[in-house]
């Protein structure tokens, strides 16, 4: 991976992964800030755009959502391969939030007959197409990768939104490493 | 033990002590934390709350105190003469954060969904203590809302177990209504011993509880997110006027 100082321009990435899209909708009010972003980056994945696959040599991708299906666990490694910094993008990201209510209801089945076959309004059957199977809990992102940097807020705000992606993007383009503390104090061990 | 100041013409504080690098003057029995507080150093508590008695249970006040290997408890440990004690060191720090990390991790702290969002103790220490993800593997524990009192909810995934309501209803109302049960993982708190709050009949209606809780775990009925304000000072403010004999208007106090 070539140094982003090499490079023009940093290319930024957004995921939605098990969420609302209410980080994304957050995003987009950046309003006209969105145009300063756009100088100094491109936005090469996410819902935002019409690319279907996660692209090589990203240097920061937002992820908004839990890791709650196989289609996020497959997206989220992905992204880890192929991006320098990998931020967890509002709580679901972070905590499993809204997104991780089900766990505490035991296996996914149960949620799925609670909300398929116990709803008055809906058919009683269970989705099995297209549909991408859950997993047995809803995670958040660090419990799947390897996260760097941490975004928590139902949504952020888009002035916090911003005051991140500054920070990050001149590090980026600075060709600085992240501080350590971003990624939270050593772990403690017994006896010391 | 009373941590408020004693009033003037009273004794003057003469025991020396030194709080982070600085030589200060305390009262004989004078606790940690009410010796910070006095002098406006700030250590972060959530089961200490003045006016209650002291539990000890959260562990998030603790200090460093020179010659001593372990980390007292500032809420719980009277201050000696030539006390060294440090407040604010990288090792307090982490221990901090990782006290927090677990309370968030045992619960069901969505704060998304929380009636105290915004305005949440446990949430505050996050922040200001730069909890920004729990690194713990969380708990996701299946736990239940009591509604079934006519004012109040009790929402036990939000429960810290700080102890504030049973000992503001056992100590301040007298009622006695609430306690921990079980042990460990499993501690809970049952409204008479295990009945649905509803049919606890020792309890008055008189909110006590709900006032000094520092989490979403106890509020007003019909709050819905983010809507819930608590006044956990307002004890403070009655334990002291029951001492003094004094029932006057709390505006008066505060002007
Ligand atoms: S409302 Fe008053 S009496 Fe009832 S449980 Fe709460 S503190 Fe106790
Ligand atoms: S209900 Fe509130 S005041 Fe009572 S123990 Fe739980 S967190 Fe503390
Ligand atoms: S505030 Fe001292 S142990 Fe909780």
């Amino acid at each position: 991976m070539t140094d982003a100082t090499d490079r023009p321009r940093l290319r930024v990435a957004t995921a939605w992964l098990g969420g609302c899209s209410g980080c994304h909708m957050s995003f987009l009010d950046l309003d006209e800030w969105l145009f300063d972003l756009h100088e100094r980056a491109d936005l090469v994945f996410g819902p935002l755009t019409d690319v279907k696959t996660f692209p090589d040599d990203v240097d920061l991708t937002l992820v908004e959502g839990a890791v709650t299906n196989e289609d996020n666990l497959e997206l989220a490694r992905a992204i880890r391969a192929n991006s320098r910094v990998v931020a967890s993008f509002g709580d679901c990201a972070v905590t499993g939030n809204v997104t991780a209510l089900r766990n505490g209801m035991g296996e996914p089945q149960a949620m799925l007959e609670r909300v398929y076959v116990e709803h008055p309004d809906l058919a009683g059957v269970l989705p099995t197409e297209v549909v991408p199977g859950l997993l047995p809990t809803a995670q958040p992102l660090h419990e799947t990768i390897t996260v760097d940097v941490y975004l928590p807020g139902c949504p952020p705000s888009a002035d916090r939104i911003r005051t991140a992606l500054i920070a990050l993007l001149d590090a980026l383009s600075n060709g600085h490493p992240l501080p350590d503390e971003w990624r939270g104090p050593e772990d403690l061990t017994f006896g010391n | 033990m009373s941590l408020v100041p004693p009033r003037s013409g009273g004794p003057r504080p003469n025991v020396p002590v030194v709080l982070d690098g600085e030589e200060v003057s305390a009262y004989e029995g004078e606790t940690i934390l009410a010796l910070a507080r006095r002098v406006g150093t700030d250590i972060p508590t959530l089961c200490y709350l003045d006016g209650l008695s002291i539990h000890g249970g959260c562990r998030l006040c603790m200090v460093e105190v020179a010659g001593d290997s372990r980390l007292p408890l500032a809420c719980a440990t009277p201050v000696t003469a030539e006390m060294e004690i440090r407040t604010d060191t990288t090792a307090l720090r982490n221990h901090r954060r990782r006290v927090i990390e677990l309370l968030f991790a045992e619960g069901n702290h969505i704060c998304a969904t929380c009636v105290s969002s915004g305005a949440c103790e446990l949430q505050d220490l996050a922040a200001t203590n730069g909890v920004d993800h729990i690194h713990y593997a969380l708990e996701f524990p299946r736990t239940d809302v009591d509604a079934t009192h006519p004012k109040y909810v009790l929402d036990r995934e939000r429960c810290v177990l700080c102890t504030r309501c049973v000992r503001v209803c056992d100590e301040v109302e007298g009622a006695h209504v609430w306690d921990i049960a079980h042990r460990g993982n499993s501690s809970t708190l049952v409204a008479e011993l295990g009945k649905p709050w509803g049919e606890a009949s020792s309890c008055t209606w008189c909110g006590k509880c709900v006032l000094v809780c520092p989490t979403g775990a106890l509020s007003f009925k019909g709050r819905s997110t983010g809507e819930m304000r608590h006044d956990p000072d307002v004890i403070e403010f009655l334990t002291r006027l029951r001492d003094e004999g004094e029932w006057v208007d709390r505006q008066e106090v505060s002007s």
